[in-house]
């Protein structure tokens, strides 16, 4: 399907989706604003956002099918597979998140229903980077995301811990949002245009290294990304925010937030800087430098909660070493290791949800002694989901990491894939211990485990994340051909030559 | 190529039903162990139906005329590079040969095994083993490559170690299959050597490809040809129970008594003696190794013979008994007369098949007879029967054609086997006097081989019975589904000699006009076999004399009336002693290999290279490390805002100086 820009219809069709999505916010909203006393209307704005999400997700999806294209240039956002592709992400761990809230927010005491239509706005706001072709668009819609997480990292505001985490990440945020901001200006100075194919002419028509401003737009622009993904040194924010911010919204974060950094950074590196050497250098640093500081630090933590979230800055890293490769093969790979993150993350949290209590900071891997005599079920997942993110086979962490190798190897990174493997094996020292202490040891008394449950959207979760995560393990190809088909569109169809500023 | 018979493609067939019969019996065995019927009807039924098809396959090649083996490919099993290597199926004269005694005598087996193995427990389990190694057996004498062989080597390894600890209850008996286990992986290691140098050397793995490249590719006597055939047959030591390797054999008479007519006897143990056979072009080449398998072979059977004079349990006095007629064969295939060597193995396999099985009914005979009056006494003890004939006619008349057979007596089957074996070692030694040498060993060989079967028939069934009073009572023949049998392998074992006559004789020479498609190959690079029609009957007569004067001597000599039951016995002296103990090889290996690898093991490699050097420096020592710069990382974690924007701004400064190249 062609889609003419030039009229409104055309226009309407190739925001189908952001539209039907900001109409669900809207609706949200009227309904936050009018009802909000119990906790029977919070559960409604959640189930009128899961079905604002399936909508939004449906839209993307026919779009998808239908593989629509633009007929000119198209300005503001892309229409291309990736942009389908990154938007099926995001929508789908905003779901899993909803269905995991709907009885853990009032679990948990805390009535407050714009949750829901913070959690849509960032959703929309991720929807704007991983589609976004200009940069503008792309910072509005980090600015969108940003502001709705900050605001969720806190939304138990009787918590001290919430409320710490959320004023850190966003003194950070908005200390790196500046960097961000920066960066696109020096950018526009250098070339004269914020839109990522005709920077990328204008970059492909001069030696980068000779020109300063551009490559310190780049630079700036690469911190900015590497806080939002959690890259180390860039990363301080991540186990403090992680730790205080309610459980859901933790992996909110851990999943979608930093899946949407990357979209964005894919589509700029590949789109305005495709044929530049230097950002693979300080990717490969930072790619190094994160797999190895996270996954070491997340071996010396003794609570669970915190240590998935120095888990999530190793998984970083292994991202950055599929970006790094620069080939459509590293995005394809992106693309697929992000669909089983979301999966394995937020299903591992979601069983943390399950084992604990008010924020669950305290549940450390102790806690789950015993776990699979009394929850079997529970504790099948839950190793499903430690074996996943440790990459074993048979599982989709095996094979979104063997294409990310094979990405690797390809781009002639043996190194880096060396350390991938390496920090991999460092990992089992903290994804086994929680395994063995469910299997292997005794509940630490008899009525252990007897309020672990998991009820309703949240059993869906984790049913559905550890199927989702072995199927895809043992029969990748359907996944893996998404993904192919989605890393397609990061290669610009048509070069645009427009003169120089 | 000529068409393939539409029988030949049945093949497929015969292997794929015994497995059919392993994985049934085997989900009965794990789901409804008490549904013997079934069990029975499976595990019978389906290694009857493979003989069918055996000998539809048989006819279809014999039939077709072809000289020309038939390679039935199934599917790509390895293609890696250079290496491609198929799962298929070779029918030729050879195979077939093979695929008849397996399928024949295993069903025969198989019936038996109702009667013996009805009460036990483990029925179904039992079948599923003996269905399997049905399975391996076949592939291996029908792969058409030797990895596909080897996988049947080593499957009928599998087999014969879950059924010699087939009642791992006793630990015995689990070491007993250890030790086969074992002592058959060091054979097994030159085996996979051989097939190494072969790959390099000639870059296929196929029999046919094999055969054909090795004439022109490697030089009659070279140092390539002799290690690689000699790597193959460290292999055959293993899995033939020769010299060194031999002593798993008797200790594996720990399994049910059809395993060791059916495993130890008849089939696995003379797999060795194939694939001599089958690589006979390889061994033809290698005049060294052919010397040494030959060498090996009449040694085994001397020494193997000796031990056997002075052995209680008739299992034992059977399995040296095997030891040494697998030595025979190898004298056979080693001094280049192939077709005697798979002579030999065709009629020992229904001679010696027929003497475990009619021991079988001996010790089910005894047992039952002591399981009645609740005494413990050994049940195969010597010392503990005789007189046995009274009690048990058709099985002491079936076990005497069996020994006699083996005896090698005219006109049994064994004696023109063992006579045409013999008589080619002579004719060699008129080239190379060392096999003057190795016809003695088997002459002498001979003789032992007299006194030691007729001793065993002596002491079981002839003069006063040594069982016990109450027992008496209780000694019965077995029932036809065990007699029944034992009756057929009996006619095999009369007449299977006119398979392949002397040549003196009318009709000679059949066996050695069927396989000729296969041992020429091999024959262009031997000398030619000749003996005089004088000298022929001249050896003729001296076996049969030998056969005559050790049965006599036996005879005359023993005395079952002066023997004790097992329990009152004094221990031997002297060099009966050194026999009994079966000339201590047990012991010098223990102390020579076994005790030092343990001690290396404990105290060097596990003690020292894997418990203080790996796990303690190399694995606990990284991994402390690691933890310890996981603390240092956390420790940086201050939780202070300032502390993290520092670290910001410097991760910033370096970024872009990297960025700045």
């Amino acid at each position: 399907m062609v889609i003419d820009l030039n009229n409104t219809a055309g226009l309407l069709l190739a925001l189908a989706p952001e539209l039907v999505l900001g109409f669900w916010c809207l609706v949200v909203m009227i309904w936050v604003a009018w009802r909000h006393g119990s906790f029977e209307d919070q559960w409604v704005a959640g189930v009128l956002s899961l079905a604002g999400l399936v909508m939004a997700l449906g839209t993307v999806i026919w779009l998808w099918a239908s593989d629509a294209r633009a007929a000119q240039l198209a300005g503001m956002m892309a229409l291309d597979p990736y942009r389908y592709a990154t938007a099926v992400l995001f929508l789908l761990g905003a779901i899993l998140t909803v269905l995991l809230s709907l009885d853990y927010l009032k679990r948990e005491g805390v009535r407050i229903p714009e949750y829901y239509l913070l959690l849509l706005f960032g959703t929309l706001g991720m929807m704007f980077m991983g589609g976004g072709s200009d940069l503008i668009v792309i910072f509005l819609g980090l600015e969108l995301m940003s502001v709705a997480v900050y605001v969720l990292a806190g939304i138990d505001r009787r918590s001290p811990f919430c409320a710490e985490a959320a004023l850190k990440y966003f003194l950070l945020g908005a200390f790196a949002s500046g960097f961000f901001l920066y960066g696109i200006a020096l950018i526009y100075g250098a070339t004269g245009t914020t839109n990522l194919v005709l920077i990328g002419t204008q970059v492909s028509g001069f030696a980068l290294s000779s020109n300063l401003m551009a490559l310190l737009g780049l630079g700036l622009l690469l911190i900015g990304f590497a806080f939002k993904v959690a890259a180390v040194p860039f990363h301080m924010w991540t186990p403090d925010v992680y730790d205080g911010s309610p459980t859901p919204v933790t992996g909110y974060m851990a999943a979608a937030v930093k899946a949407a950094g990357f979209a964005a950074l894919l589509r700029v590196l590949f789109h305005s800087f495709g044929g530049v050497v230097v950002w693979h250098e300080a990717l490969w640093w930072l790619a190094v430098i994160t797999m190895v500081a996270g996954n070491l630090v997340a071996l010396a933590q003794r609570q669970l909660k915190r240590m998935l979230a120095y888990s999530s800055i190793a998984h970083a890293g292994y991202l950055l070493a599929a970006v790094t490769s620069g080939s459509s093969a590293g995005a394809a790979a992106f693309l697929f290791y992000a669909l089983a993150y979301t999966l394995m993350t937020i299903g591992a949290f979601a069983v943390l949800a399950a084992a604990g209590r008010g924020g669950e900071r305290g549940v450390s891997v102790d806690d789950l002694n015993g776990l699979g005599s009394r929850r079997p079920w529970l504790a099948a997942a839950m190793t499903v989901f430690m074996l996943s993110l440790l990459g074993f086979p048979g599982t989709a962490g095996f094979i979104g990491k063997w294409y990310i190798l094979s990405a690797a190897i390809d781009a002639n990174q043996q190194l880096l894939a060396v350390v991938l493997v390496l920090t991999s094996v460092i990992s089992a020292g903290y994804y086994l211990p929680p395994v063995m202490a469910m299997y292997m040891r005794a509940p630490s008394s008899p009525e252990a485990h007897s309020e672990t449950t998991v009820a309703g959207g949240a059993r869906l979760v984790v049913a559905l994340s550890a199927a989702l995560l072995v199927v895809f393990g043992f029969w990748p190809n359907a996944a893996l051909e998404a993904a192919r088909r989605g890393s397609t569109g990061l290669t610009p169809a048509v070069v645009y030559t427009v003169e120089g500023p | 190529m000529t068409e393939i018979p539409e029988a030949v493609r049945l093949v497929w067939l015969a292997a794929a039903l015994p497995l059919l019969g392993f994985l049934a019996n085997g989900a009965l065995s794990l789901f409804r162990p008490a549904a013997r019927r079934a069990v029975t009807a499976i595990g019978v039924g389906t290694v009857a139906a493979a003989f069918a098809v055996s000998v539809l396959v048989a006819a279809g090649l014999a039939g077709s005329g072809a000289h020309e083996p038939v390679v039935l490919t199934y599917w790509s099993w390895i293609p890696a590079g250079d290496l491609v290597l198929n799962l298929a199926f070779q029918v030729d004269q050879l195979s077939v040969v093979m695929l008849l005694v397996v399928t024949g005598v295993g069903a025969l087996i198989h019936v038996f095994s109702i009667g013996y193995m009805g009460e036990d427990p483990g029925y179904a389990r039992y079948f599923a083993y003996l269905n399997l190694f049905i399975f391996f057996m076949l592939v291996l004498v029908l792969g058409s490559n030797f990895p596909v062989m080897f996988v049947g080597w080593e499957g009928v390894g599998l087999c014969s170690y879950l059924l010699i600890g087939f009642w791992f209850e006793d630990k015995a008996n689990a070491n007993a299959g250890k030790k086969a286990f074992i002592m058959n992986r060091i054979g097994d290691a030159g085996f996979l050597i051989a097939m190494f140098l072969i790959f390099r050397s000639l870059g296929t793995l196929e029999f046919t490809e094999v055969f054909r490249l090795a004439p022109v590719s490697f030089e009659v006597g070279g140092t390539l040809i002799t290690l690689i055939t000699l790597a193959l047959f460290l292999g055959c030591t293993g899995k033939s129970a020769q010299i060194p390797l031999y002593t798993w054999l008797p200790d594996a008479m720990a399994g049910p008594t059809p395993v060791s007519a059916l495993i130890h006897a008849a089939t696995m143990v003379t797999a060795g003696v194939y694939l001599v056979a089958r690589a006979n072009v390889l061994f033809a080449m290698a005049p060294i190794s052919s010397a040494v398998v030959a060498g090996i072979g009449a040694l085994t059977a001397l020494f193997a013979a000796t031990i056997a004079l002075k052995q209680w349990d008739i299992k034992k006095v059977i399995a040296y008994s095997t030891v040494s007629q697998l030595g025979y064969m190898f004298l056979g295939v080693g001094v280049g007369a192939y077709v005697s060597g798979i002579f030999h193995l065709v009629t020992h396999a229904f001679f010696k098949a027929l003497m475990f099985l009619a021991a079988g009914n001996v010790i089910y005979a005894l047992h039952q007879a002591y399981h009645a009056t609740h005494r413990h006494e050994d049940a195969q003890d010597l010392r503990n029967m005789g007189g046995l004939h009274r009690y048990m006619p058709w099985t002491a008349a079936l076990m005497w054609i069996g020994g006699l057979a083996n005896i090698g007596l005219p006109p049994f089957s064994g004696f023109f086997s063992k006579d045409s074996i013999l008589a080619a070692a002579f004719a060699r030694g008129h080239d190379a006097p060392i096999f003057y040498v190795f016809w003695a060993l088997g002459t002498v060989g001979a003789v032992f081989t007299a006194l030691y079967i007729t001793r065993l028939l002596i002491y079981t069934f002839h003069g006063p019975n040594r069982t016990g009073e109450a027992e008496r009572q209780h000694l019965r023949e077995a029932p036809p589904v065990m007699t029944g049998p034992l009756v057929i392998l009996g006619l095999g074992s009369v007449f299977a000699g006119v398979l392949n006559l002397p040549h003196v004789l009318p009709a000679a020479g059949w066996l050695e006009h069927w396989l000729e498609p296969v041992t020429s190959l091999g024959a262009v690079f031997l000398p030619e076999f000749h003996l005089t029609a004088g000298t022929e009957w001249g050896l003729l007569a001296l076996a049969t004399a030998i056969a005559v004067a050790g049965i006599a001597a036996a005879w005359r000599l023993l005395k079952p009336e002066a023997l004790v039951p097992a329990r009152q016995a004094v221990p031997e002296r002297g060099i009966e002693r050194v026999l009994a103990n079966k000339y201590y090889v047990d012991e010098i290996y223990d102390a020579l290999i076994v005790r030092p690898l343990i001690w290396f093991s404990e105290r060097v490699l596990w003690r020292t290279v894997d418990a203080l050097l790996i796990d303690g420096v190399a694995v606990n020592g990284m991994a402390r490390l690691t933890r310890l710069f996981g603390w240092i990382g956390s420790r940086l974690q201050t939780g202070q805002v300032g502390t993290y924007v520092v670290l910001f701004v410097l991760g910033t400064l370096v970024l872009l100086r990297v960025m700045a190249g």
